[in-house]
């Protein structure tokens, strides 16, 4: 009997820690209690347009990148009027039935975010050709449907930068990257950034050696710590992560050790102030708010692959914080640079063969 | 205690765990009964909602009675995660691999996955039997194990999707999702726009596994009351020392018990892959649903028929509670707080049993526990 009651206290606080932790740490602010009065007046004028965002597992406070798509939502609903919501994925599974949620709820745009949503989003927008559908970070190319747009960022070219700048930055001619789990999107940033450090390392007339490690995960923070550790052991002194959740691992051992890191999706400065150089911003909530933006203009661009680079100012840059690190000329050049890549005398490569040619051309 | 009183009991809490969770949206600032009536129309409102109930109830119910057959023999396996796991990647990998006729793909991915776990779970059973280590610590490390095993395996070039978290999918002659191609066919469309009912009814990945999940609950139902090996396996969870003694083989048995537990947890996996998901997704944390199938085996207090009700109540509640965020614009914390004090008062019950049987025994001395 004792054993019994032992294993039903077990139970329960398994049960309760694992409630628990879906939660997030954040407790909800007055944002979301401000809409709904927010939205009674509006609707007093206008039906506002419902959009709604569906969250992979990260869930909206990530600290990364649905958490900004979902700042666009919010900035959209103050500036634009309309009414925003999210649901929450607990697992790859709970993908279709949130679509559906949210579309059962009278959204007129529903937001998949991220890549993991492709494959949902697009049986989605088949079964519901009257309903529009957007997706962050996925193309379907030729065979994107009428009702859905996708959202593309150049991440290389931020990439590219912070490259460059590393390279300059570097005394020790050793830099590494950290990748999460390999694929189109994370290649991007992974030979965007080696380009960039070789373009420096050119200019400067040096040789400069790049280690390079994927995580395997988005999430696994003490991974990234070892996985920097080791880089900054072998003599590397900036580290550039592209891996969501595992950069914060990165970003630890640069605190730690003393060393630089190179944040990524938003500027991450703010996790350790004195050892993040610079960040590759990837801005997915202007991206989001864009797209609203046109939906509420009446030009929903359906169909369509919108691509933001850097010519769509602040869609994709480096860091508004760079210049506490990073000296003026430095970023003078990066300037130039940037200028460059907009007039398209520059093209950043993404994957391994663009890379290679790349090379050729230095 | 008897059987009705037992199901006035268990009606009584889910009501008050309902009401506690009700004054919870209130001290949040939520009108409770329009809560409860966005989950109520969550579920009931239409077709599709009955259905994706049932789809998403499916593995909550085979993890239950996985755990619950494990209470029966006096085993707590908390690694019905861990074998649902091995469950869903072996099915994944038959099903991707081999290369077989429709219908015998899919019963050999699902043997497959319920082998594969079963050996997961025995394991736990064997160390438990050959050297006494506790399945309560075996299995949760197990757990543990099984997730980042599985997500080597996905990892591994051929099996790895390019551009997705994810393994490949299967090939669809393995798949159980109920009229799968015909419904996306353009006969299939056809037919459902005149038919509103089976459109919706249909829309969700609609699969053989709730069919399979009350057999499986049947079949054991049957075992643990009308076989041998079922006598045994209670006869042991009641009294190691006097099933020895009545000449039982007390370490076979823990090991069978192991065995079946974990190829019940393994087939909710397959069923779950080869219906809905038709992949393995690379895990970063556990998903939950050999948790979710302790909370539904305490709610049916053990009893495997029971199960399917608990299963359907707890993959109700979690569904339709997802719909409160868009509609209500409570926050995912306030509702995830609101579905635990349900499920807390939900599982009462059994504690209530056993403090009521604790206290008759102290004045009544040991009586035999009641077997139901």
């Amino acid at each position: 009997m004792k054993k019994r009651l032992l294993a039903l206290l077990l139970a329960g606080v398994l049960i309760f820690g694992l409630v628990g932790c879906s939660g997030s740490s954040e407790t909800p602010t007055d944002e979301t209690n401000g809409t709904e009065t927010e939205n009674g007046e509006q609707a007093q004028t206008n039906q506002p347009l419902k959009v709604g965002m569906v969250t992979d597992e990260g869930g909206v406070h990530d600290q990364s990148f649905n958490q900004s798509a979902w700042e666009g939502l919010q900035r959209a609903e103050e500036e634009l009027g309309i009414e925003a919501s999210y649901v929450e994925s607990k697992q790859d599974g709970d993908f279709a039935p949130n679509l559906e949620t949210l579309l059962d709820s009278g959204n007129d745009l529903i937001w998949g975010i991220g890549f993991k949503l492709a494959d949902a989003i697009l049986d989605a927008a088949k079964n519901n050709p009257d309903q529009k559908y957007a997706i962050v970070d996925h193309s379907y190319g030729d065979e994107t449907p009428d009702n859905v747009v996708c959202v593309m960022f150049k991440q290389e070219q931020p990439s590219f930068l912070v490259g460059y700048i590393a390279a300059h930055m570097t005394e020790t001619n050793n830099v590494g990257f950290v990748g999460g789990i390999a694929g189109d999107i994370i290649w991007a940033f992974d030979y965007g950034f080696h380009a960039g450090v070789q373009y420096g390392a050119k200019e400067l007339g040096k040789e400069i050696t790049i280690q390079r490690q994927y995580a395997e995960s988005f999430s696994d923070v003490a991974k990234g710590k070892a996985i920097a550790q080791q880089m900054y052991q072998q003599g590397a002194d900036i580290v550039f992560h592209a891996a969501g959740d595992v950069g914060t691992g990165v970003i630890e051992a640069a605190k730690e050790q003393g060393k630089w890191a190179i944040g990524v999706d938003r500027d991450q400065n703010y996790l350790a102030p004195d050892n993040v150089l610079t960040s590759a911003m990837k801005r997915v909530d202007v991206g989001v708010f864009n797209v609203v933006q046109e939906l509420v203009n009446g030009n929903f661009p359906g169909g369509e692959t919108i691509t933001y680079g850097l010519e769509h100012g602040g869609a994709v840059d480096i860091a508004p914080t760079s210049d506490k690190h990073v000296p003026q000329e430095i970023l003078d050049k990066v300037e130039e640079l940037k200028q460059m890549i907009i007039n398209g005398e520059l093209e950043i490569p993404y994957n391994e063969e663009t890379y290679e040619e790349f090379l050729k051309t230095l | 205690m008897n059987k009705s009183n037992k199901v006035v009991v268990t009606i009584i809490s889910i009501l008050f765990g309902l009401l506690v969770g009700a004054l919870t949206l209130l001290i949040a600032g939520f009108n409770p009964i329009e809560a409860y009536g966005v989950m109520f129309e969550g579920i009931f409102g239409s077709p599709k909602y009955i259905s994706w109930t049932i789809v998403r109830s499916t593995p909550l119910i085979l993890t239950g009675i996985s755990v619950a057959f494990a209470f029966k023999t006096g085993l707590f396996n908390i690694g019905a995660e861990g074998q649902y796991i091995i469950g869903s990647l072996v099915a994944t990998l038959v099903g991707y691999f081999l290369k077989l006729p429709i219908v015998i793909h899919a019963i050999v991915a699902i043997l497959a996955g319920c082998l594969a776990a079963a050996i997961w779970g025995g394991i736990a059973g064997f160390l438990k039997a050959k050297f006494g280590i506790n399945e309560v610590i075996t299995t949760i490390m197990l757990n543990w194990t099984a997730l980042y095993f599985s997500n080597y395996v996905v990892f591994w070039e051929p099996f790895k999707r390019p551009n997705r978290d994810a393994s490949q999918q299967i090939l669809d002659t393995a798949s159980i999702e109920i009229l799968e191609k015909w419904k996306v066919s353009d006969a299939g469309r056809e037919f459902l726009k005149n038919h509103d009912f089976l459109r919706e009814f249909l829309n969700p990945p609609v699969n053989f596994g709730f069919i399979i999940a009350i057999l499986v609950a049947i079949l054991v139902w049957y075992i643990l009351k009308h076989t041998t090996l079922g006598y045994q396996l209670k006869a042991v969870g009641f009294n190691k020392d006097a099933a020895e003694y009545g000449g039982i083989d007390v370490k076979r048995n823990m090991v069978v018990a192991m065995m079946i537990a974990g190829a019940i947890a393994g087939l909710a996996g397959a069923t779950q892959v080869l219906g809905v998901s038709k992949e393995t997704a690379i895990l970063t944390a556990v998903e939950g649903y050999g948790f979710d199938g302790m909370a539904v085996a305490l709610i049916a207090n053990s009893n495997p028929i029971a199960c399917i009700a608990a299963g359907l109540l707890f993959g109700g509640l979690k569904y339709a509670g997802s719909k409160l965020q868009p509609l209500m614009g409570a926050p995912l914390e306030v509702i995830n707080i609101t579905i635990g004090v349900i499920v807390f008062f939900i599982a009462m019950p059994k504690l209530i049993n056993i403090l009521r049987t604790a206290i008759s025994n102290k004045k009544r001395g040991v009586k035999v526990e009641d077997t139901k």
